[in-house]
């Protein structure tokens, strides 16, 4: 039986979906039993020529992590899709734009500001900003556009399956790796994962009543062992987020901050948390509800904090 | 003018790509090396509670996710105005300990020992991780995968995950360890001592006996004297999690030693058109361009310039593998690009003994472990070294905490500029008139960049372990005239 | 914008809101046509997502009409409406999105006066505040699945 053909590819990404790739340690034996990395420019060497050159569809299926951030992600987006059968938006920057994402609620010209003028070590009287197309006295040098707005892999690209986390842990990577090598693939569009629930459902925590008086910052608090984080005014993001990860934040004594996604059927994962919490405030008091309000002091990012290029908004809107 | 691209190289966290412009007699005129992508990490944090930084900051590489959460925890400290417990100093340096052993096992065994096992020279289809284990045995290969499988059972039952780590607060750590985790802990960071004394070994048999290396690393095409950064603590020697930063400069002479507080009097940072990157310099010697030397601000953060800025390591067994290394090299500083690699493996035989000595510590399963802050929030800066090179994270807050400004200067940061310098002049020297351009010659292009370890090393088990290179010569109309690369199949 | 007509949805509860609208309607009271009215059984049903819903797919504002507190035809709904909109409405300003542009009333079925003010006066309040910019979808755009 042929080989399977796999890429890796890496949008605006900060590697660690490459490390989960390889967290699955001995099991990698076994998939290079039945499996050929094609192209993974992290540790291969494929070049981008080797990719065009390829034919559509010869490639079984790409593990594409990393969002969409600029004009060579895209370009690879859609180069890579058409080169392959099946498209996985691998770890959450894929999915749901993750932290390269929270760029939304800013623009581009912002970020050069902040970066190339503002920040307190630069010096750069000129004012300088990087540029795509750049005159050197030997000749001229290119650069891929920087995109105002991040956006999916989904976004850009058909994508088949989506793996969450940030990184997918170790048995979320396994139940993607081995629903491929087995041919047992689940409807397209699954989010896989061992979860369709909550991350409560996994959490060890003992549950009782949630009704909130006070939200606490996490340094204001040491929290209770076995108790529910959420209900001792922790902001713990469980009970909007897709279980599957073994819920190891909240037995770090630390509030889940809901890097596998949204739950199954939620298309607006900061909007479900939003509903949720507000619904626990224990006041009817206008006033009382005002002050409990205002010990949250991020809503969006602590909300949208993966997800923001996926919510429905997609951005902030700037004047 | 003829042009030689190379897009993208590979084995680095991030992108990246070489241009390398000929004139018509075919020597080298320039190389630029451009990093093609921006993020916007000191932007988007605006807005963000400052006790979600340590996690916010950790993706901006998954590699070394515990040096940004580390300085970020730091730089909380700070900002808040809050002393650690000294159980919660211990358990984060005994993390990072734990993380220093995984991530420079990973690169030299990985990246560079290929280089060197299998040689320069060697056909591109050995010259990787599986060929050094044909070669030198496969209980040292097993011994790579499991110091690296242990002491990330270390990061999880500290840190709370394996990858991006959940537990660092201001004022302390979130999680406690038993006793039975840190007996654990005791026993791997045994072998871990072991096992840095082995790679010790090998660098030994592999590199230093072999004269033609030798000859390498000390060789001209690969020395840049440049000033070297590196943190330091009380008694002037290495410390990755805590002390002040101390720069030498290329005479070997002490140039000036800061607290984080201070970073702004020293550094500066320059931007160019032709890249995202900016470069940073020191300030008080100024920009002077790509060029080494007393009288240039640009500055190397790397193992070796860790071992060059401090008068030695703390713990014996390093101590006695530094002495060795110096008086090989010919005293100190040490100014050979590639003995980096050997400074990697001191400092890696370090980290296991650090983190033997805090697993032994009596404090160490202290519950203990959380000052709640009680002081407004204002400003902080936290600075610890990550595997490749010095880290600055600086925060200002408003009263509740939430970040208003973020500056941040990242451990391969520091080394843009020297990088840029180190290919430019391998390329030069090595690219001449009437020179064949090979395959190995390319590689050697390469083994000047490769030492500095550019954030992104990767754990794989079946790397090639060279970089992919396509090497295209265009004529004056820009048709194809000759096209060479190595490792593309 | 002198021509500018703004777009706004109300999500109106039955027992109270809703009704309150049928009163103003039936004793021809005027009230602005740029409202497009939403009946729900309860205000609490209102899950943040619809207003999200909504400025995504072209509304230039958004009210939520429901019954006074103490009075939900459900004894608990509203309170639940209270503690959400607040908290959305911090949220949409670091998205840009006024506050202004979402607002939330209680109208009773008695008070058919007062919702024609309410509906008058945030006309006229989103008129002054110009069109939104956050309508980016088609109104019957699927949504990308995610399983």
């Amino acid at each position: 039986m042929a080989k399977l053909k796999i890429a890796l590819y890496w949008g605006a990404s900060c590697g660690g979906c490459e490390i989960a790739t390889l967290a699955i340690h001995e099991k990698i034996l076994k998939l290079a039993e039945v499996a050929d990395i094609v192209f993974w420019p992290v540790g291969m060497d494929f070049k981008y020529s080797d990719v065009e050159n390829m034919a559509d569809n010869s490639v079984d299926v790409c593990l594409f992590n990393g969002a969409i951030r600029n004009e060579e992600n895209e370009h690879m987006a859609k180069l890579l899709r058409a080169k392959s059968k099946i498209m996985i938006a691998y770890g959450s920057c894929a999915y749901e734009g993750c932290i390269p994402g929270l760029s939304n609620f800013y623009n581009r010209q912002m970020t050069f500001e902040r970066a190339y003028i503002e920040t307190p070590s630069t010096e750069n009287p000129g004012k300088i900003f990087p540029q795509t197309k750049v005159k050197v006295p030997e000749g001229e040098l290119e650069l891929p556009e920087l995109y105002d707005t991040v956006k999916t892999l989904a976004q850009t690209v058909d994508v088949d399956y989506f793996v969450p986390g940030c990184p997918p842990e170790e048995k979320t990577t396994w139940l993607a790796l081995e629903a491929l090598i087995t041919g047992k693939l689940p409807p397209k569009g699954t989010v896989i994962s061992h979860s369709i629930k909550a991350v409560c459902d996994e959490c060890p925590r003992k549950k009782e009543e949630k009704k909130i008086k006070k939200f606490y910052r996490p340094y204001e608090i040491i929290p209770e062992p076995e108790k529910c984080l959420l209900e001792q005014g922790l902001l713990c993001y469980g009970i909007a987020t897709r279980g599957g990860c073994g819920a190891l934040c909240p037995q770090a004594n630390m509030p889940c901050t809901g890097c596998y996604g949204p739950v199954e059927g939620v298309i607006d994962q900061g909007a479900h948390f939003l509903s949720a919490l507000s619904s626990i405030i224990d006041s009817n008091d206008p006033e009382e509800i005002q002050r409990i309000i205002d010990d949250i002091p991020d809503p969006a990012g602590t909300f949208y904090r993966y997800s923001l290029p996926d919510s429905l908004l997609r951005r902030a809107r700037i004047k | 003018m003829k042009k030689i691209t190379i897009d993208p190289i590979t084995r680095l966290e991030g992108h990246g790509k070489i241009t390398i412009f000929l004139n018509d007699d075919g020597s080298v005129a320039n190389t630029y090396l451009q990093i093609p992508e921006l993020r916007g990490f000191e932007k988007f944090s605006e807005g963000r509670p400052a006790e979600d930084m340590p996690q916010i900051t950790q993706r901006i590489c998954g590699v070394c996710p515990e040096a940004h959460h580390m300085a970020a925890t730091k730089a909380l400290d700070e900002l808040f105005h809050v002393e650690p417990t000294s159980t919660a100093k211990k358990l984060r340096e005994l993390l990072y300990s734990a993380f220093f052993v995984t991530d420079h096992t990973t690169h030299f065994y990985i990246l560079a020992a290929p280089d060197f096992v299998m040689g320069p020279d060697a056909p591109p289809a050995e010259r990787n991780i599986l060929g050094v284990i044909a070669k030198v045995g496969l209980e040292l290969g097993g011994a790579v995968i499991n110091t690296r499988k242990q002491n990330h059972w270390i990061i999880q039952t500290v840190g709370g995950r394996p990858i991006h780590p959940c537990f660092g607060l201001p004022g302390g750590v979130s999680r406690a360890i038993n006793e039975e985790e840190r007996a654990k802990i005791e026993e791997i960071a045994k072998q871990s001592v072991e096992f840095g004394k082995l790679s010790l070994k090998v660098f030994d048999d592999v590199v230093l006996k072999n004269k033609a290396y030798l000859d390498m690393v000390l060789s001209d095409t690969f020395t840049q004297k440049s000033y070297n950064m590196g943190l330091v603590d009380k008694n002037n020697k290495v410390n990755f999690y805590d002390g002040k930063v101390r720069v030498v400069g290329p005479d070997g002479k002490e140039f000036c030693k800061y607290a984080p507080r201070e970073y702004l009097e020293h550094i500066a940072e320059r931007v160019e058109p032709w890249t995202y990157l900016k470069f940073p310099y020191l300030k008080k010697v100024g920009w002077k361009g790509f060029v080494d030397g007393k009288d240039s601000g640009v500055y190397r953060a790397t193992p070796l310039s860790r071992l060059n800025a401090a008068d030695g390591m703390a713990t014996p067994l390093a101590q006695e593998e530094y002495e060795r290394m110096y008086s090989t090299l010919g005293g100190k500083p040490a100014n050979f690009t590639l003995a980096t690699h050997w400074a990697r493996l001191v400092e890696l035989l370090y980290a296991a003994e650090r983190l033997l000595e805090l697993s032994r510590d009596p404090e160490i399963t202290s519950p203990d472990i959380r000052n709640i802050p009680t002081a407004t929030p204002d400003e902080g800066v936290g600075i610890v070294e990550a595997p490749r090179g010095t880290l600055t994270h600086h925060y200002i807050t408003d009263e509740k905490g939430v970040i208003k400004k973020c500056n941040l200067i990242v451990g391969t940061t520091n080394n843009h500029a020297p990088l840029f310098m180190s290919i430019k002049k391998a390329a030069e020297d090595l690219i001449k008139p009437g020179v064949k351009i090979t395959e190995g010659l390319l590689n050697r292009i390469e083994m000047a960049w490769r030492p500095y370890d550019p954030c992104m090393s990767c754990a794989t088990h079946a790397l090639p372990g060279q970089l992919p290179l396509e090497v295209t010569i265009y004529d004056a109309q820009g048709n194809e005239v000759k096209k060479l690369s190595q490792g593309i199949s | 914008m002198d021509n500018f007509e703004p777009k706004i949805v109300a999500f109106c509860c039955n027992w109270c809101s809703y009704a309150g609208a049928d009163l103003a309607g039936t004793s021809r009271m005027q009230y602005s046509p740029n409202i497009r009215i939403i009946r729900v059984m309860c205000s609490g049903r209102v899950n943040p997502l619809f207003v999200l819903k909504a400025l995504s797919i072209g509304a230039d504002g958004v009210l939520v009409l429901g019954c006074h507190p103490g009075d939900c035809h459900y004894i608990e709904g509203n309170y639940k409406t209270l503690r959400r909109i607040p908290l959305l409405k911090k949220m949409l300003k670091q998205l840009g999105v006024e506050e202004e542009r979402v607002r939330l009333e209680w109208v009773s079925a008695s008070e058919g006066a007062k919702f024609a003010e309410v509906t008058n006066s945030f006309t006229q309040d989103i008129k002054n505040l110009g069109p939104s910019s956050s309508g980016h979808l088609k109104q019957s755009s699927k949504e990308v699945k995610h399983g």
